[in-house]
């Protein structure tokens, strides 16, 4: 594979050598860079997948979806943009207006601060903390703070409800994600987001893991689904029950900020499943196929690490079109009764496994 | 993986002041191009079209609260088990064994939490 911080080290050369910035200097430009590159990748990547599962969503129900604003109405997400941008912000009588302002924040910081420790390619990565994927969930609670916030700020009963029901969602269910990557965690044997990629050079986890690997996607795959509020577990803004859920009294581009880290979540989702169980951006590797290995290698890591991406994300809109809605004791007995036991009967099979050798 | 002498801690920072930047960036935007207009109305709850009654600031269920409180409990004792899971084949038997005594007792606490019922929603 080719090795892509060429890109990063030529700027940094350029910035120190050629243009002779002191060391402070420097830094901030390469951080600013950081900032611009994360920040558009974000919002192309969340334009994307508006329209990907409007498009997704549309074939599942026979329709043709958007195709009016560009060829294959490709631009239908860029003109949504423009006009949830030229929206009213309504300020509200009886909202907490710090807390209420704050939310939007909150949501969006978790959801770039997961993004950041994704592996794009091979060299291609903002923040490789030795404890990455630690890292990552952490981060990723915040999330819950924000929804919380502003479901309790907007004082209104759907809201409230909504936030609640998220809330009680997306904790019982980050249990699920916990220990089913502390199940992978097991098998690499290290946290670090690079480390866990470079473990899987020769076969993924999905494969050399087996039995217990594959039962650790399954668990995460459905509550990765949970985690995001989509699918067969969007109960938080069941539209029947509860209007719009925690973001009803958000206009505007303020409600834009949780559309924007639904759908960013539910790529982080896809990525980290990626990374998990796909190899990150390593390419198919099958031991023994030397010339088939040698081909794979000339698809670029970026790709890779997108198809992977893409791909689960695509069985999670599968998914809502598939399964009916649950009711919210059925979605918490699932968690509580089922996953969580399975969930603890798998480390226990993984930790045989390693203890045995039975891997590949 | 990025062979920059940045340390990560400042590129996390990055990261969250980019998120930052997003949504105060998009607001400012966002200020400046969309219309204002102004009707007593619009300020009031989006509810059912009467005025809204009472506080929605109010109590809530208590069986979220008790979904909560056993997700506190489990997360904490998943906290534990990482750095375990990290050095577990250096560890060996003697690691296994201790983390079998405590993996037993957090198993007893979700056996204890659907016995007593907490994991019933009433």
């Amino acid at each position: 594979m080719q090795d892509l911080s060429f890109i990063t080290r030529w700027i940094d050369n350029f910035l120190s050598g050629t243009l002779h910035f002191p060391e402070w200097l420097t830094v901030t430009t390469e951080c600013v860079l950081i900032g611009l590159v994360l920040l558009l990748l974000y919002s192309v990547l969340a334009l994307f997948y508006i329209l990907f599962e409007r498009k997704v969503c549309a074939y599942f129900q026979c329709r043709l979806g958007p195709n009016r604003v560009g060829p294959w109405g490709i631009l239908q997400s860029v003109a949504d943009m423009f006009k949830i941008l030229i929206k009213e912000l309504i300020s509200l009588n009886h909202v907490d207006k710090f807390l209420f302002g704050l939310a939007p924040f909150l949501v969006i910081i978790a959801s770039m601060l997961s993004f950041s420790v994704l592996p794009w390619g091979n060299g291609l990565q903002v923040v490789d903390f030795n404890i990455g994927i630690f890292f990552l969930l952490a981060v990723s609670s915040i999330g819950v703070l924000g929804i919380l916030l502003a479901g309790w700020s907007s004082n209104n009963k759907f809201t409230l409800i909504g936030a609640l029901r998220s809330g009680a969602q997306m904790v019982s269910y980050e249990l699920s994600i916990g220990l089913s990557v502390l199940t992978m965690v097991c098998f690499a044997g290290t946290m670090s987001v690079s480390g866990i990629v470079a473990q899987q050079e020769h076969t993924w986890f999905i494969f050399s893991g087996h039995i217990p690997a594959i039962i650790a996607f399954l668990i995460y795959i459905v509550a990765g689904t949970a985690e995001t509020n989509r699918g067969p577990f969007d109960l938080p803004e069941a539209e029947s029950e509860l209007t719009a859920g925690y973001h009803t009294e958000y206009s505007g581009i303020h409600f834009g900020f949780f559309y924007l880290a639904e759908y960013l979540n539910l790529f982080i989702i896809g990525g980290v499943a990626a990374l998990l169980f796909f190899g990150g951006w390593m390419p198919l590797h099958i031991p023994g196929w030397d010339g088939f290995n040698a081909c794979m290698d000339y698809i670029p890591s970026v790709l890779w690490f997108l198809m992977k991406a893409i791909a689960v994300t695509f069985v999670m809109i599968w998914f809502k079109w598939t399964f009916p809605r649950l009711r919210i004791d059925q979605l918490l007995a699932f968690e509580w009764k089922y996953l969580l036991p399975i969930n603890l009967f798998n480390l226990v099979l993984m930790v045989l496994v390693i203890t045995f050798g039975l891997h590949f | 993986m990025i062979t920059l002498s940045i340390s990560n801690g400042v590129l996390a920072v990055t990261a969250a002041l980019t998120g930052a930047a997003l949504v105060a960036l998009a607001l400012w935007i966002a200020g400046l191009i969309s219309p204002r207009s102004f009707n007593a109305q619009k300020g009031e709850a989006y509810e059912c079209g009467i005025p809204t009654r009472g506080e929605s600031m109010a109590q809530f269920k208590v069986g979220y609260y008790l979904y909560a409180i056993l997700f506190l409990m489990f997360d904490v004792e998943c906290v534990f088990l990482f750095p375990w899971a990290v050095r577990m084949r250096e560890l060996g038997a003697q690691g296994l064994l201790c983390i079998a005594v405590f993996f037993v007792i957090l198993v007893l606490g979700l056996v204890y939490a659907w016995r007593k019922g907490a994991l019933e929603w009433k």
